[in-house]
């Protein structure tokens, strides 16, 4: 490969596909344009646990000193925050393609892998889903959801939106709520939409960044096959992992599907959805400006406008906000690393990052990622301030603002 | 095989000079069915030296004793040979084994040798008008299925615990048949090289029959000795939810959940666990889920069996007492 | 040394179980399938000594249940050959299953007959004794690990309470495998991916097997599922006294 080629390959375009099809020997390459400036050290928020930090990672692998990186905790601690990629001067993708190189090279080394890890995989494979839990669970929610849900298979005919739910929406009892609401907003607004139901399979964003490159390819081939089968107008999801796959590189697999994300779709629908908002919700609000749908897509406003639209909420900013933002650590793989990654540390980013938002007075710290809900609320447990906060979602405001309290759980 | 007596016949399984608990859960129910189908009770010893052990199997109606040097340690197939023999001249309408690590191994052997029916992992053995029917459990639980034995022979594997044991001791001296070896055994082609101890240091959670779980309910690590003691009387081993080892409480080893151990323990004692999907991922196969929480709503009280609504710290001296002043009275 | 692996499928219980309409059996029609966690593990254990002794390692499977995958799949983890055994018509009973290996092992040379010791879905037996007994072979099962000695295995059987035993086991032998080791290597979904492309599954009849005395089933059913804990009431002494009584009734209180 041409020097100027190995530039290009670790800086965009075909990067990935390049890579996950690709040799080892081209990663190591595809490094050379590294400066060792150590921003990415600087900026990794988990830097400080790590055997070898980002950018001594870097230097060692292209150097060909592979193996003591691929036995230390390194490649188990990055939770795909992008704050690395986001900072680097040379563009390199560390977050989409390094580290998911180097767990793509341990998996295949057959080296021992942390259990929890091992099992995502393995639930994914089988069942679609890294929480191992059947498919024909998945539209369970639907159920309580107080409003109709359509599956698209047995509708039978071209809607406008299709809505791609995702795992932890569909399964976790605490994203179902969300679920729930956002059917009841989306009803509200007349939206003709139907969702996937139990032929819905992971967009793979996480798999992906666990460096398991056959798994994700046969969820991208999967997925596409599914989504070309159905007739509709566009395609919104409550995921911003599945909606950061979906926009930045199933496109460079040939698979170009256009999504938003719910905070933009119903964001762009807020004339509507104002005088719907008839309830208030009198909070002092903090929002979190999760990683996929902020530093990476660069989705700052749309949340902001949402809640601003509340009657009632009074919106505060926390330290660290927008492309500063601190991941709650559920990215990447985070979700099933947690003790992995809470025993290096001592600590989870999540118990810093309510912190944060304690700090700013706010009663209610809102959200947009599922992974979210959990990871904070059990940190205002661990850190003794559930009494003083509490975690919703935007969706969770919305419904309570729209249908008082019956229809939420604030 | 010839067809069938009405014997009830019960694998005395032993280890270290002592007989399980299985032999007498087994022996008593040996009895009830023996009673109905006009049969005797018989237990079947197969060691060395191990006769003394003849005198607590009053239960029986007759002991089969066999001694040998080949048969001081276990092994399956010198084991499964003499019963083999035994079986094929005295045709037992069942023979009884509980479904333990020696036990499973023998009945499997002597219905494929024999080739004669097996049914594994009863609940129930029940006499019905010369029938003799059997539930056995099958996918953790999830599915019992319910069958007929047969004319006889048959073998039966028995879960520990369905039966009582009381049932089964008795302070009778039994007849005792000591049969000398009915079979050469220069033909079992294995031998016990040593024994291996549980290794001291910390306990695999997966491996307790009995856990006792500790969540934040605990509040304090001063409070993990109620825990324990309370484990002690049981039997069993402490565990906790990850925050409970996250604060540093419990080591690592004794995290249940879904980032920690899956277990399936027979007792699960859940004290001030909320009961978290996480943590419930873990311990959800358990046979009995016994729910201790302040919250009448915590989500744990979906999952369990028993619940208690109540403060653990007025419940634990309560139960450990309880356990304790048992034991004085069995003794 | 010519190891050979028995790997069973058994009910998915991720899926809700139903009776079908005879009662007497598993509705399979939206039953999924699953290898059986100890046979996954006498997969590892056989891997293992292929890995530190050289050994060769031939997988077995009975074809139902998405077996193909699971053959595919141990294939890709390492083993040298994979067979599908056909000639059934469903899902068999550990009898059947049992003399169907038997059946296929007769035409084997083969010194190690590693398979997991018991499966979820047992109710006629265990599969690994049962083999053991038809063909008249040394058999332990509950083994925590094998080892290769001078032309023998040397394995751990496991007892309760932590308690283990070595035996010297001579070949060949039936080995019923309750845990390898270490735990089941992970193989990446590419691999599984290109060994269906590049290698093939070996086919072979068992029509024919003996067929074997069982028991009758007369019925199965599901156990009245409780949708939340029965309370427990009254002072905390009432509550212990009556949570004693629980565990008594159980054989839980030592």
């Amino acid at each position: 490969m041409a020097m100027g080629e190995t530039q290009d390959v670790a800086r965009g375009g075909d990067a990935h596909a390049q890579l996950f099809f690709g040799s080892q020997r081209d990663w190591q390459q595809a490094f050379n344009p590294c400066i060792q400036c150590g921003m990415c050290s600087g900026a990794c928020p988990l830097a400080f646990a790590m055997d070898y930090t980002p950018r001594r990672a870097i230097y060692m692998a292209r150097e060909g000193l592979l193996d003591p990186i691929l036995q230390s905790n390194t490649l188990w601690l990055c939770v795909s925050c992008y704050n690395c990629t986001a900072r680097c001067p040379t563009g390199l993708k560390i977050t989409d393609i390094f580290f998911p190189a180097l767990r793509d090279a341990a998996i295949n080394a057959g080296l021992k892998l942390p259990s929890e890890f091992k099992r995502a995989l393995d639930n994914t494979y089988r069942y679609g889903n890294s929480l191992g839990e059947g498919p024909r669970k998945r539209i369970e929610w639907t159920k309580g959801a107080g409003v109709p849900v359509p599956i698209a298979s047995q509708l039978r005919r071209p809607f406008d939106v299709l809505w791609l739910v995702e795992c932890y929406p569909s399964y976790h009892p605490r994203n179902i709520v969300q679920s729930q609401a956002m059917a009841r907003v989306l009803h509200a607004l007349g939206v003709d939409f139907a969702i996937l139901g139990p032929e819905e399979r992971c967009v793979g964003d996480c798999e992906r960044l666990s460096g398991e490159k056959g798994l994700f390819e046969s969820l991208v081939e999967y997925n596409a096959s599914l989504f070309d089968k159905y007739e509709y107008g566009q395609i919104i999801t409550s995921d911003p992992h599945a909606y950061n796959s979906l926009t930045r590189v199933y496109p460079e697999f040939g698979k170009s599907y256009p999504v938003k994300h719910y905070v933009q779709f119903l964001a762009e629908r807020l004339d509507a959805l104002k005088p719907l908002l008839r309830h208030p919700v009198d909070a002092r609000v903090t929002y979190h400006d999760n990683c996929c749908l902020g530093r990476m897509c660069g989705l700052y406003a749309a949340p902001r406008d949402l809640l601003r639209a509340i009657p009632g909420v009074s919106l505060v900013e926390m330290a660290f906000a927008r492309e500063n933002a601190m991941c709650c650590g559920g990215g990447g793989g985070g979700m099933w690393l947690d003790t992995v990654i809470s025993q290096a540390a001592g600590e989870r980013l999540s118990d810093r990052r309510v912190g944060h938002a304690l700090a700013t007075g706010a009663g209610i710290l809102a959200v947009s990622c599922p992974f979210e809900t959990s990871r904070f609320e059990d940190s205002l447990k661990s850190t003794g301030h559930e009494s003083q906060m509490v975690v919703r979602d935007i969706l969770e405001l919305l419904d309570a603002s729209m249908h008082g309290r019956e229809g939420a759980a604030v | 095989m010839s067809p069938s007596g009405q014997d009830i016949w019960v694998y005395a399984e032993h280890q270290r000079g002592v007989l399980s608990s299985v032999t007498y859960e087994l022996l008593g129910k040996a009895r009830e069915l023996a009673g109905a189908l006009g049969g005797r009770a018989v237990a079947v010893l197969l060691g060395d030296g191990v006769h003394p052990l003849t005198a607590t199997l009053g239960a029986a109606d007759i002991v089969i004793a066999v001694e040998a040097p080949s048969l001081a340690e276990f092994t399956p197939q010198a084991h499964a040979a003499v019963l083999r023999a035994l079986a094929q001249s005295r045709a037992p309408r069942l023979l009884l084994f509980g479904a333990t690590s020696s036990g499973m191994d023998l009945a499997s052997l002597l219905a494929g040798s024999l080739r004669i029916p097996l049914i594994v992992n009863c609940k129930t053995l029940t006499a019905e008008g010369g029938r003799v029917v059997a539930t056995s459990q099958l996918c953790g639980g999830k599915l019992l299925c319910e069958a007929d034995t047969g004319d006889g022979p048959a073998v039966v594997t028995v879960i520990s615990g369905a039966f009582p044991a009381e049932q089964g001791v008795s302070d009778r001296t039994p007849q005792v048949e000591v049969v000398p070896l009915p079979v050469a055994l220069d033909t079992v082609r294995m031998r016990v090289t040593r024994l291996l101890e549980p290794a001291p240091g910390d306990v695999d959670i997966a491996k307790a029959p009995v856990l006792v779980a500790v969540g934040r309910g605990i509040q304090r690590a001063d409070n993990l000795p109620m825990a324990e003691e309370l484990a002690a009387a049981l039997g069993g081993t402490v565990c906790g939810s990850r925050p409970v080892v996250d604060q540093g409480w419990l080591p690592l080893s004794r995290q249940v959940g879904k980032s920690g151990m899956i277990v399936k323990p027979r007792l699960y004692f859940a004290l001030g666990i909320s009961g978290a999907p996480e943590h419930v991922e873990g311990m959800k196969d358990a046979d009995l889920i016994i729910a201790v929480n302040s919250d009448a709503q915590a989500p744990i009280f979906s999952v369990a069996d028993y619940g208690v609504v109540v403060d653990m710290f007025e419940l634990l001296p309560a139960l450990t007492q309880e356990l304790g002043s048992r034991k004085t009275a069995a003794a | 040394m010519n190891i050979a692996v028995l790997l069973n499928m058994v009910p998915d219980l991720v899926e809700e179980l139903e009776i079908d309409a005879s009662g007497t059996a598993l509705d399979t029609q939206w039953m999924r399938y699953v290898l059986n966690e100890s046979d996954e593990h006498a997969l590892e254990q056989a891997l293992l000594l292929k890995d530190r002794h050289g050994a060769r390692v031939t997988v077995l499977a009975l074809d139902y249940g998405e077996v193909e995958d699971t053959l595919f799949s141990a294939l890709a983890k390492g083993a040298d050959e994979a067979v599908k055994l056909a000639g059934l018509s469903e899902a068999p009973s550990k009898r059947a299953a049992a003399a169907a290996f038997k059946t296929a092992l007769s035409g084997m040379a083969c010194d190690l007959v590693l398979t997991g010791v018991y499966a979820i879905d047992d109710q006629d037996g265990h599969t690994a004794g049962l083999l053991a007994g038809l063909m008249d072979l040394p058999f332990v099962g509950v083994t925590r690990s094998v080892e290769p000695a001078d032309g023998k295995v040397l394995v751990q059987k496991e007892y309760a309470g932590g308690l283990a035993a070595e035996i010297e086991v001579s070949l060949p032998a039936v080995i019923g495998v309750l845990s390898a080791p270490q735990p089941p290597r992970y193989v990446p979904v590419a691999k599984i991916r290109e060994t269906r492309k590049t290698r093939k599954l070996t086919e072979q009849d068992i029509t024919g097997a003996e067929s074997l005395p069982g028991p009758t089933i007369r019925r199965m059913f599901k156990p009245e599922a409780a949708e939340h804990a029965q309370m427990l009431e009254g002072s905390p002494e009432d509550v212990a006294k009556q949570i004693v009584m629980i565990l008594a009734e159980r054989g839980l209180v030592p």
